[in-house]
């Protein structure tokens, strides 16, 4: 069984969770004997998979009129990829520093502006886009560029099922559906509601969004959560969406240099600063517990939008010398924030799955959780409150770092837990899809 | 009494100029906490004080000296951070030399201040006087001088902090001559504390600023400003005036006005011609006191400074990052002094510098490009976090002097007990 496959992003070139998720299912589907053929808008060479490159697909007659950016001198491949780049700092993780350029950044979930994808022609062929696969101001314009795309893979390509991991890839997947008449599989990873809450969505992504949904012949989703989200937000016929798992991957055992612990007891947020992760109530929770154990240290990290407020909001509180606000983290100083790390939170407003809380328990870090998330499903040893119950959070957060027993049982329990989500078991289930689907297509 | 009647034709003419320097700090992100790292980046206070010192100080004490040399009439009065001379000492030291040099014509009064350019007077009684203190013998040490007139940090000033300076030692005390102070009078002449001998003087705002904000400003109506200009303005005030004080930034010249605008030259005319202008008379402040009677009084019950149009605490205080980040600065007071430890205390006092709190204003104004002109952050915010991570790492290291501590005396105790048992 062959898959084409359609995503945004691809390890190590990554700024979110989707592309970890994508790498982790892509293998283990190879494990499972599924052939996959995995499409980014922009491949880099460097990525553990073979990847076919959108950006080196040539068009031969693409939509709508065609103005390149720039007159072009002779092919250079540096060059062009200077001028693709977009910048970093529209990235919901981009590596820059915390602030560099944070002054710029108004909307740090994605900043849509008309700007259009740059393009090359290609004499008497046709032309090829020059994709960025990151998330920057020509983001619409890329997913519309992709799906133009996507159709002429579909042409090149043999396979027998099409799978599209999120809006990003609807159009590109749906087009793949079109030329070929393929079944089409559309994962959910997210969805704008999740991103931007009910008072901030794009309504251009949410259209993307529908269409792909009504396109879609079967529809993963990562949790109960987003089951019900695409069922009463973009309804959809629940008997059409099937129920997968994210995995977590094998923990890379690295040795990192340790860090000083600032204080006893270290309570952490990890995760970009957007209203979807609910930076606000772990702030109010802390402001509680310091109420009442005001040796108690905070630690947020990462950046967002809503940086510059939550630092607002705690300095309001007069809580800043507890509340340390670290920037952008990756790599060892994520290893390092969870080796001193007593308990970790992660109060979503809505999360679709949850990747984080399973790496702080795979770190040994106790965890509680926002019941509005998919991992708020499938673990048991983790508290869960409602992200806006913050006296509840404060009350956990206590709990834990009074109760050491308690802390330590949490710790073991949940690690136990994590066996059973791996990404071995969410492509087997989502291989007996693709045959179940097949066999519809064939009787 | 009838002495002093016989100058009141004359007016004076105190030109005072503040020489500060913070010693700004190092990006210190949140994993080095705990890690005493050291606070304060050498590279870039030397770059900055080394190019000030040549745009700046020498040019211009090299420019009074001469023009002292011809005209001994002049004074010139200074006001010398101690953040400031550190810094000299390390990557300047001909600046101090200069300085000295002034100071040995007899012809320039230093003022007294914080050490630390600080808002101590907000922390604690004792640290804010520790501080002046430490200060008046720095002057000594260089200068060879007791200040004996005070001025606090940016002219921040209070009735209470009058007090402190009179209990201090000080005679007199600079203040911004803000209208709010004096509805209706005459800003120019010297006033005194509503309760206490302290002379007040009272900086001419206006007059000040036509040369330290004004002056290369080409959209200014009086754009360009010349000496025979300005001169006329300050001999043809109206009313009964007889004590002008120009208080402006030293680094106004060469630094904040570039040589190219030709600020020293007007400087250079401008105090020539005052020097001969048989209707002006330069003066220090101690001088003038002996000389004009310090007659009404006024009153501030709230702050007030120079900085910024409010001209009160809020350049410093004004919004929730610096007045959280400078509570927590205080209540670390008393842990840092029970540590006795001098390297935690003289860090300590200098995260005390109110430079560090003018970075986390959030201004936007033209109060705010200000703000942004001094400083080498990109935002208020990042000022805010850094400050802030520093000062987590001040507090670990204080918690854990006080343990070392603890756990001596334990051992010390431990010890004598064993002594005595076995004597």
């Amino acid at each position: 069984m062959k898959i084409l496959t359609f995503g945004w992003e691809f390890p190590p070139h990554i700024s979110g969770g989707l592309g970890t998720a994508c790498y982790g299912l892509t293998k283990a589907l190879k494990e499972e004997n599924v052939d996959i053929i995995f499409v980014v808008p922009r491949a880099f060479g460097d990525e553990d998979i073979d990847l076919v490159n959108a950006s080196q697909i040539i068009i031969q007659d693409p939509q709508e009129e065609i103005q390149p950016l720039k007159e072009k001198k002779k092919y250079n491949a540096k060059e062009e990829l200077m001028m693709v780049e977009v910048p970093s700092s529209l990235t919901p993780y981009s590596e820059s520093g915390i602030w560099e350029d944070a002054n710029d950044i108004k909307n740090w979930n994605y900043e849509i502006n008309p700007e259009k994808v740059p393009l090359e022609i290609i004499e008497n062929k046709g032309v090829r886009y020059q994709f960025s696969g990151s998330y920057g101001p020509s983001l619409l314009d890329e997913v519309k560029r992709y799906g133009e795309v996507g159709g002429e893979i579909a042409r090149q390509y043999d396979f027998d099922i099409i799978h599209a991991h999120d809006w990003l890839t609807f159009p590109a997947g749906t087009a793949a559906k079109n030329v070929t008449g393929k079944p089409l599989v559309i994962h959910v990873h997210a969805t704008e509601y999740d991103r931007a809450g009910e008072k901030n969505i794009d309504k251009r992504i949410i259209e993307i969004e529908k269409k792909g949904l009504q396109a879609a012949d079967l529809i993963i989703a990562v949790s109960y959560w987003t089951r019900r989200i695409l069922i009463d937000h973009y309804n959809v016929s629940p008997h059409k969406i099937k129920v997968v798992r994210n995995g977590i991957q094998e923990e890379n055992i690295e040795e990192f240099p340790s860090i000083p612990r600032i204080g006893e007891n270290i309570v952490t947020f990890l995760g970009r600063i957007t209203y979807q992760k609910g930076p606000k109530y772990f702030v109010e929770a802390a402001q509680k517990v310091l109420d009442t154990f005001p040796e108690t240290h905070f630690i947020i990290a990462g950046s967002g939008d809503l940086l510059p407020s939550t630092i607002d909001m705690i300095a309001n509180l007069k809580i800043s010398s507890r509340v340390h606000c670290t920037g952008f983290l990756n790599g060892e100083k994520i290893q390092q924030i969870w080796s001193i790390s007593d308990v970790f939170v992660m109060p979503s407003v809505s999360e679709p799955f949850g990747i984080t809380p399973l790496e702080a328990i795979r770190a040994g870090v106790p965890v509680i959780v926002s019941k509005q998330s998919g991992v708020a499903e499938v673990l048991n040893n983790v508290i869960k409150i409602d992200f806006w119950d913050s006296e509840a959070l404060a009350n956990a957060i206590i709990k834990i770092l009074q109760n050491k027993k308690f802390a330590n049982s949490l710790k073991t329990e949940s690690k136990k837990e994590l066996e059973l989500l791996t990404w071995n078991i969410a492509a087997r289930k989502i291989k007996k899809h693709y045959h179940e689907l097949c066999s519809k297509t064939h009787t | 009494m009838n002495y002093a009647a016989k100058h009141i034709h004359k007016n004076y003419l105190n030109l005072y100029f503040q020489v500060h320097q913070p010693s700004r700090l190092k990006k210190f992100h949140f994993f080095d906490i705990g890690t005493s790292r050291a606070y304060f980046d050498h590279d870039l206070n030397k770059a900055i004080i080394t190019r000030i010192a040549g745009n700046c100080y020498l040019p211009a004490n090299n420019m009074l000296l001469k023009l002292i040399k011809t005209y001994p009439e002049i004074r010139i009065t200074f006001s010398i951070s101690g953040t400031a001379l550190d810094q000299f000492a390390l990557y300047a030291p001909q600046v101090i030399e200069s300085f000295k040099e002034l100071a040995e014509t007899g012809c320039v009064e230093f003022l007294g201040e914080t050490y630390y350019h600080s808002l101590a007077f907000l922390i604690d009684e004792e640290e804010f006087k520790t501080q002046i203190t430490q200060h008046s013998k720095k002057i000594q040490e260089y200068f060879g001088v007791q200040p004996a007139i005070f001025r606090n940090t940016e002219l921040l000033y209070s009735n209470d902090i009058g007090r402190t300076a009179a209990e201090t030692g000080f005679k007199g005390i600079y203040l911004e001559g803000i209208e709010k102070l004096l509805p209706g009078r005459n800003l120019n002449q010297l006033f005194k504390h509503p309760q206490l001998s302290l002379v007040l003087f009272l900086r001419n705002f206006i007059l000040s600023d036509d040369i330290a904000f004004r002056y290369s400003n080409r959209r200014w109506s009086e754009w360009p400003l010349t000496a025979d200009k300005y001169l006329g303005w300050l001999e043809n005030l109206p009313g009964n005036q007889n004590f002008i004080c120009l208080g402006m930034d030293y680094e106004t010249f060469g630094e904040h006005h570039k040589a190219g605008d030709g600020i020293f030259r007007f400087m250079e005319e401008f105090i020539t011609q005052a020097a001969n202008s048989p209707k002006l008379e330069f003066i220090t402040p101690t001088q003038v006191m002996e000389l004009l009677p310090a007659g009404e009084t006024i009153s501030s019950p709230g702050i007030i400074s120079w900085a910024d149009v409010k001209k009160d605490e809020s350049a410093w205080l004004g919004n929730d990052l610096q007045r959280d980040a400078f509570a927590s600065l205080s209540r670390l007071h008393p842990l840092i002094m029970k540590s006795g430890n001098a390297t935690l205390i003289r860090d300590y006092r200098y995260l005390q510098t109110s430079d560090h709190f003018y970075y986390m204003s959030k201004q936007t104004d033209d109060d705010g490009q200000v703000h942004q002109y001094f400083s080498h952050y990109n935002s208020a915010y990042e000022a805010f976090l850094n400050y802030m991570n520093v000062l987590a790492d001040l507090e670990w290291r204080a918690n854990k002097e006080l343990v070392k501590e603890t756990r001596l005396r334990i051992k010390k105790r431990i010890i004598k007990h064993k002594k005595r048992k076995s004597g």
